[in-house]
């Protein structure tokens, strides 16, 4: 069943045309992942789901509702969370005050403590550092709190842009296999920007190839594997 | 900020200080000025201490006063701290938020006491008052957000500053317009408590002797203290622990709420915030409104001792508070409580230390500022901010 569906989509920053038409959909239940290059518009196309930059043409239909209006916190109450480029924790807060500020908008109070311990008992570096600032993190343990945040909103769409930029090879393991369990068992639907190209296609159900703004290749996670073009532009092949 | 983290601890005052030489030599005619004026002030105090022109029961009278004048500034100084450190600007109407607040409460107060319920029920029609008070400086400020600040969000940061100062001078202008620029008087009011520790103002009625005790709000009293006599007015403390009480619970909201944490939240970072589902203009509002009910409470009580109320009573106990968040490192909420109460402590203080009439206060209040801005830029409490965010 669609979750998501944009359609033709124009985003402009300043006078910059940034996304020149992109249409996609996302299944619930579904990993989608949206691949390419710098510059491409991957970012942009997140934070135009979110409100953040909001679109000068197009639909994004969520739930069977335009949210292309929306201001982004009410596009977060709908259930759509960013998990933004750069981690971007909150410094100046301990680390379990940005994961409460993770479960901000949501209503099932008993259960916020109970995500807090799979929390912790997932990441106990998290744990031993609970009550210092989030600024003191190293950037493996940002990352950490950054997805154990996205854990915290429980959504029903998760939007991830670029969780494994400048992580070891470990940690990049670590974190798609956080995406792979929130997917599995929360039932999160996620929509996932990634540069690691290779590792993106491998976890997802659909995938999008972005370039300058228009989608150029689309097919399930496994077919754009095999396609010449991607291999050769985007999986060093 | 960025100097606090270049300078390793280690090095010590001399390393740090000789490094700030090297990098900027004018640092250096900076400092002996600044050292030549703390000279000069120390020597005045020791030799008007010696010569007996300064007593020991004068410094503590105006330390006293200056608690009181102090818990004020730093009640209005929060407000500029807050919204400095959700928005990056610093509100200079905020001053006559403060006014609004004691002028309006004016008019509850006024009408309380021709009704005699003043009389009556002093505790009762004072804490009426002080919400008045509070309503009024909130619905001000929120007004001034939605009319001349919002609208700024995303322009450049002199534009709002600029409207700041243009929204101060119109809400003084228009209180001028509306109510005259006349001062108006506070009713005088007399709260009376702890009869059963202070037998004071009794009367004896049928032979039995019933005291009221003392009063809180007018009364000044001669007391003896570790060899010293001072006249004291109960009212300085009772602003000063009003205040206490009201910077405690500004300090749980922020610390220990939800809304405190989004408050920080869109502090550092508004577009973050916005994808954890805050509303950050919500937010902003909510910075407003409990900077401005300081604001309020603040001008009720500088009101009670002082008495006079006009509409351009909001400019100077403005400026003094924003120098006094700038003293505590301004978007610092500890830094503007304590930035507060030390002006207002050193400003009541050192005019009768160094031998000066008390009218330079301005003089002393503005020359602490222009110190503190030569040796420590990012104010008392910048540097532990500056720890935290690194």
């Amino acid at each position: 069943m669609t979750m998501l569906q944009i359609e033709d989509l124009h985003t402009y920053y300043g006078k910059i045309h940034a996304i020149k038409g992109v249409s996609l959909q996302v299944s619930e239940g579904q990993i989608v992942t949206l691949i390419g290059g710098n510059g491409a518009g991957k970012t942009t196309t997140l934070n135009t789901i979110c409100g953040i930059t909001p679109a000068q043409q197009g639909k994004i239909i969520f739930d069977g509702v335009d949210i292309s209006k929306l201001p982004p916190h009410e596009v977060v109450m709908r259930g759509i969370v960013q998990s933004p480029e750069g981690r971007k924790i909150f410094t100046r807060l301990t680390v379990r005050e940005n994961l409460e500020m993770g479960a901000f908008t949501r209503r099932d109070t008993p259960r916020i403590p109970v995500d807090l311990e799979y929390v912790f008992e997932r990441f106990p570096r998290l744990k031993e550092r609970a009550k210092q600032l989030g600024g003191t993190l190293s950037g493996g343990e940002q990352q950490m709190l950054a997805m154990g945040r996205a854990l915290m909103a429980r959504p029903r769409l998760l939007l991830l842009d670029e969780p494994s930029m400048g992580l070891a090879p470990l940690m990049v393991q670590e974190i798609f296999s956080v995406i792979d369990y929130l997917n599995k068992n929360n039932h999160t639907t996620i929509l996932l920007v990634e540069q690691n190209a290779s590792m993106a296609l491998a976890i997802a159900d659909q995938a999008y190839v972005l370039q300058s703004g228009y989608i150029t290749h689309s097919g399930t996670g496994a077919a754009l594997q095999q396609d010449p073009t991607v291999i050769a532009a985007y999986l060093g092949g | 900020m960025a100097s606090a983290a270049q300078n390793p601890p280690s090095k010590g005052l001399i390393g740090g200080l000789m490094e700030r030489f090297r990098n900027d030599p004018v640092q250096i005619v900076l400092y002996l000025c600044g050292g030549i004026v703390f000279a000069v002030m120390l020597l005045a105090i020791v030799s008007n201490l010696l010569s007996g022109q300064v007593t020991l029961e004068d410094i503590v009278q105006s330390m006293i006063f200056g608690l009181a004048q102090g818990s004020i500034y730093a009640l209005i100084a929060l407000g500029y701290t807050l919204v400095y450190g959700v928005l990056l600007m610093i509100n200079f109407a905020h001053g006559e938020v403060f006014m609004a607040g004691a002028y309006i409460a004016f008019f509850a107060i006024y009408a309380m006491e021709q009704s005699g319920f003043l009389a009556q029920q002093p505790l009762l029609a004072l804490l009426i008052t002080i919400g008045v008070g509070m309503i009024a400086s909130i619905s001000i400020a929120v007004l001034l957000e939605r009319i001349a600040y919002r609208p700024l969000r995303n322009a450049p940061r002199l534009v709002p500053l600029i409207t700041a100062i243009g929204a101060s001078i119109v809400i003084r202008e228009l209180f001028i317009r509306l109510f005259g620029a006349r001062p108006r008087t506070y009713p005088e009011v007399s709260l009376f408590a702890f009869p059963q520790f202070f037998r004071l103002e009794c009367s004896v009625v049928d032979g039995v002797e019933t005291c009221l005790g003392i009063d809180l709000i007018r009364g000044a009293y001669d007391i003896t203290l570790l060899g010293m006599e001072l006249r004291v007015r109960p009212v300085y403390f009772i602003v000063f622990i009003l205040a206490l009480i009201l910077m405690a619970m500004l300090w749980f909201v922020v610390q220990r709420t939800k809304v405190g944490r989004a408050m920080r939240a869109v502090a550092e970072d508004k577009k973050t915030a916005a994808l954890m589902g805050v509303n950050v203009d919500r937010v902003i509002v909510i910075t407003f409104v409990l900077g401005a009910a300081l604001a309020g409470a603040a001008a009720v009580l500088f009101a009670l001792y002082n008495q006079r109320v006009m509409p351009e009573m909001g400019f100077t106990p403005g400026i003094k508070a924003f120098t006094a968040a700038v003293l505590g490192g301004i978007g610092n909420v500890p830094g503007a409580m304590a930035g507060g109460l030390l002006l207002g402590i050193i400003e009541s203080v050192a005019p009768s230390m160094l031998g000066l009439p008390t009218q330079l206060e301005g003089v002393i209040s503005f020359g602490v500022l222009v110190l503190i801005l030569i040796f420590r830029p990012t104010g008392i409490f910048g540097e532990v901010l500056a720890k935290k965010r690194a």
